[in-house]
């Protein structure tokens, strides 16, 4: 879900400039974040019947606020240099993302995750509609102009019906490389109203992109609700965890073993603990769950991947080593969350030494690998 | 001096005879007749009318098999007796801190919860502190009724065998919130630590995405519910104010740590400008703030790997020995952690429990 402003607020920020990276080889971003012109741009996309809808009454969310966002963010959250010479909000142009991300970092594929309310509209039929809507808006503005740019296929997936009926509709749309997904709806993602989803998309060979979230239906964990949007942040990584642990424990894997799941935007510093944690508490508790038949590293091993976007730092940076190897370096997939305020830059996001296969692997291939992209 | 794993499969536990001391021991809750001596005469005539019991927590069910171990029996000692026996006795602890966690500190009416945790206090010192003089103890008070929690510190300022007061990781608010301030402010003033339990009032979902089918995802999870609790605390600036009070994160699994500390202190670095009363790096504050208990450590599968959580996560002052008693980890009973190397053995046993506990003295 994300709240569009299209006006940049007031500071004195310049824009960044990059050298383009001329030689090197390609590189994936697997979080690209595309925005709106107009306010009234996905209007197009609805039927009348919900448009006239979303004019009376509104997409009503678990947000408590309409129109802004529960924690407000510095800088709307955006790169302050991101915002299009010609207007509307940050990336909403392909000229000016195509000049600023694309062409200098070399990017041979991005892959787009278009937040939006669909997923998070208490109405589902709605939130269905909404759904339909940035499917066609991202081949309308983005997949059709522009091949490096690849869609994830939005559903409401709190009512696995439509979204099956949705995620059918797409399918045969090779633009578009995903079913994206979001951690925190009504129940957490390994539950059994999500599972027609999984088998549709394990029939159709379409990962699942999951991208975090900092607020949503429930608390960031038992404790309540924060205070800070620094809390909502630091946050991220809650969600994301959780996304893990219920899709193994669950038995998602086990009943779909060909499924791919891909964490976007929960960072990774988490990953190694949780692995270690979950086969500890696994080989403790296991007759619980007597469905889950692997150790839970296991289905990290074969099913799930994660995005690298905002990579941790440590302050003594040589510490990322360890946790690389801990988690393994083929299990991360290069993201910048462009235009997000938070931004990795592909040159400066890992400050240690990485073999160049490997690195290779964390910006590129992997993605290459787990998408197959073509 | 290390310590082999062969050593410890010999059950050579290097903390036996040192003097350790063991930072979380649970202790049975209380039932109705435990308390009853306890309570003034209107809550004596309303426990029972009320069917006001064993409080026990959904979120951490007392009868769990995962929380007995073999011969273990409602997920605590029950009694001074048995922890001699089986724990303080066998590793020769010069000290352990023991703990009721219960649903007082859940229960919805302010007057109820006060008026539990007044006689769990009062039933904690008549039937273990003052049977068994080498016990210390987590205070619990009502974090829903601010001023009477205030009110049961300062009781027992003069106690100094109640070295910490207990919070749970999942109460109404996160702990680092205004309205928990003037707790703080006793407590530092105690000289007591603040505890932090795993254990839910399911005020809020155990994770950000409701209720998990099973509980081993709910246990997977508290380590999230303890890193919001972290942030809370750092952010709304407990850490900075009340720089003398440690607060323990008991029965974490100590490795989500790092990750989390990392993440905090990037954030800082991008919005600080939030919360102008951190002007510090927030990696410096949490070292000097956080301690974590040692039982369980989520550890890599190589233990030679150990050291390499520790250095991630600082040092090894940030650890305090414990054997999570009776809770099962199927192994040994107060076992070293083989992934911890036993050159910090003294520390994590004794000198940074001393330096965390100022009541606590052995």
């Amino acid at each position: 879900m994300s709240e569009t402003t299209l006006e940049k607020p007031k500071t004195g920020f310049k824009p960044a400039t990059y050298t383009p990276t001329e030689g090197k080889l390609g590189i994936v971003c697997c979080d690209i974040h595309p925005g709106f012109t107009t306010k009234d741009e996905l209007g197009k996309f609805m039927p009348l019947r919900w448009r006239e809808h979303v004019k009376d009454y509104g997409i009503r969310t678990s947000n408590p606020f309409v129109g802004a966002l529960p924690y407000p963010r510095m800088g709307h959250g955006m790169r302050q240099d991101s915002y299009p010479p010609e207007g509307g909000a940050p990336a909403s142009s392909l000229s000016f993302m195509q000049e600023q991300l694309l062409d200098p970092l070399n990017i041979e594929f991005g892959l787009l995750h278009a937040l939006n309310a669909g997923p998070a509209a208490v109405n589902l039929e709605l939130g269905a509609a909404v759904c339909t809507a940035v499917n066609d808006w991202q081949i309308d503005k983005w997949l059709s102009k522009d091949t490096r740019l690849k869609g994830g296929i939005a559903v409401a997936q709190d009512d696995a019906i439509s979204s099956v009926a949705e995620i059918e509709r797409m399918a045969n749309d090779e633009r578009f490389v995903q079913i994206a997904m979001v951690p925190r709806s009504i129940e957490s993602m390994g539950r059994m109203r999500y599972w027609p989803i999984y088998e549709a998309a394990e029939a159709l060979g379409l990962p699942i992109g999951v991208h975090t979230a900092g607020y949503g239906t429930h608390a960031n964990g038992s404790g309540g609700w924060g205070s800070f949007y620094m809390e909502e942040h630091c946050g991220f990584a809650n969600p994301a965890q959780t996304v893990i642990v219920s899709m193994i424990f669950e038995g998602v894997f086990e009943r779909f073993p060909k499924l791919k799941l891909i964490v976007v935007e929960g960072g990774f510093g988490w990953l190694a603990p949780l692995m270690w944690r979950m086969d500890r508490e696994w080989e403790r508790m296991k007759d619980e769950v007597p469905h889950v038949k692997k150790k839970p590293s296991e289905y990290v091993k074969n099913n799930i991947w994660l995005t690298t976007q905002p990579v941790e730092e440590p302050p003594n940076v040589r510490h990322m080593t360890p946790l690389l190897e801990w988690i393994g370096h083929d299990k991360l997939l290069f993201s910048t969350d462009y235009p997000h305020w938070d931004f990795d830059h592909p040159d400066r996001a890992f400050r240690v030494p990485i073999a160049p296969e490997l690195k290779q692997g964390i910006l590129r291939n992997n993605a290459i690998s787990v998408y197959g992209l073509t | 001096m290390t310590t082999t794993l062969d050593s410890i499969m010999d059950n050579q536990n290097p903390i036996v005879g040192i003097g350790a001391i063991d930072c979380d021991v649970h202790i049975r809750s209380p039932n109705q007749a435990d308390l009853m001596p306890f309570l003034d005469d209107y809550w004596q005539d309303m426990f029972p009318y009320r069917g006001i019991d064993e409080m026990e927590l959904t979120s951490a069910p007392h009868m769990s098999r995962h929380f007995n171990r073999a011969g273990a029996v409602g997920g605590g000692a029950q009694s001074p007796k048995e922890l001699a026996e089986n724990l303080l006795d066998p590793l020769q602890l010069s000290a352990a801190i023991v703990s009721v966690v219960n649903a007082a500190q859940a229960i919805y009416d302010p007057y109820l919860a006060t008026a539990m945790c007044q006689a769990i206090n009062k039933w904690i010192v008549a039937e273990w502190l003052d049977k068994e003089p080498r016990l210390r103890a987590s205070l619990v008070v009502p974090f829903q009724y601010p001023e009477k929690a205030v009110e049961e510190i300062q009781k027992y300022a003069n106690d100094s065998r109640f070295v910490q007061i207990l919070a749970i990781t999942g109460g109404e608010n996160p702990l680092g919130k205004r309205m928990y301030w003037p707790i703080y402010k006793a407590a530092s003033d105690a000289g007591m630590a603040l505890s932090i339990h795993p254990a839910s009032a399911y005020r809020h979902s155990p994770t950000a995405s409701g209720y998990p089918s099973y509980l081993v995802e709910q246990q997977v999870s508290w380590v999230q519910s303890f890193g919001s609790q972290m942030t809370s605390l750092l952010t709304e600036g407990v850490m900075t104010e009340f720089s003398d009070m440690k607060i323990v994160m008991a029965e974490t699994g100590v490795a989500w740590y790092f990750g989390l500390s990392w993440r905090i202190a990037k954030d800082w670095r991008g919005v600080r400008v939030e919360m102008p009363w951190i002007n510090e790096s927030p990696e410096k504050i949490l070292e000097r703030s956080i301690r974590m208990t040692i039982a369980p450590f989520d550890a890599p599968p190589n233990p030679d790997d150990g050291q390499m959580v520790i250095d991630c996560i600082g040092s090894a002052d940030m650890l305090l020995y414990s054997s999570d008693y009776p809770h099962d980890y199927k192994d040994v009973l107060g076992a070293w952690p083989a992934a911890i190397p036993t050159q910090h053995v003294q520390k994590i046993c004794i000198d940074n429990i001393l330096a965390t506990y100022p009541r606590l003295k052995v």
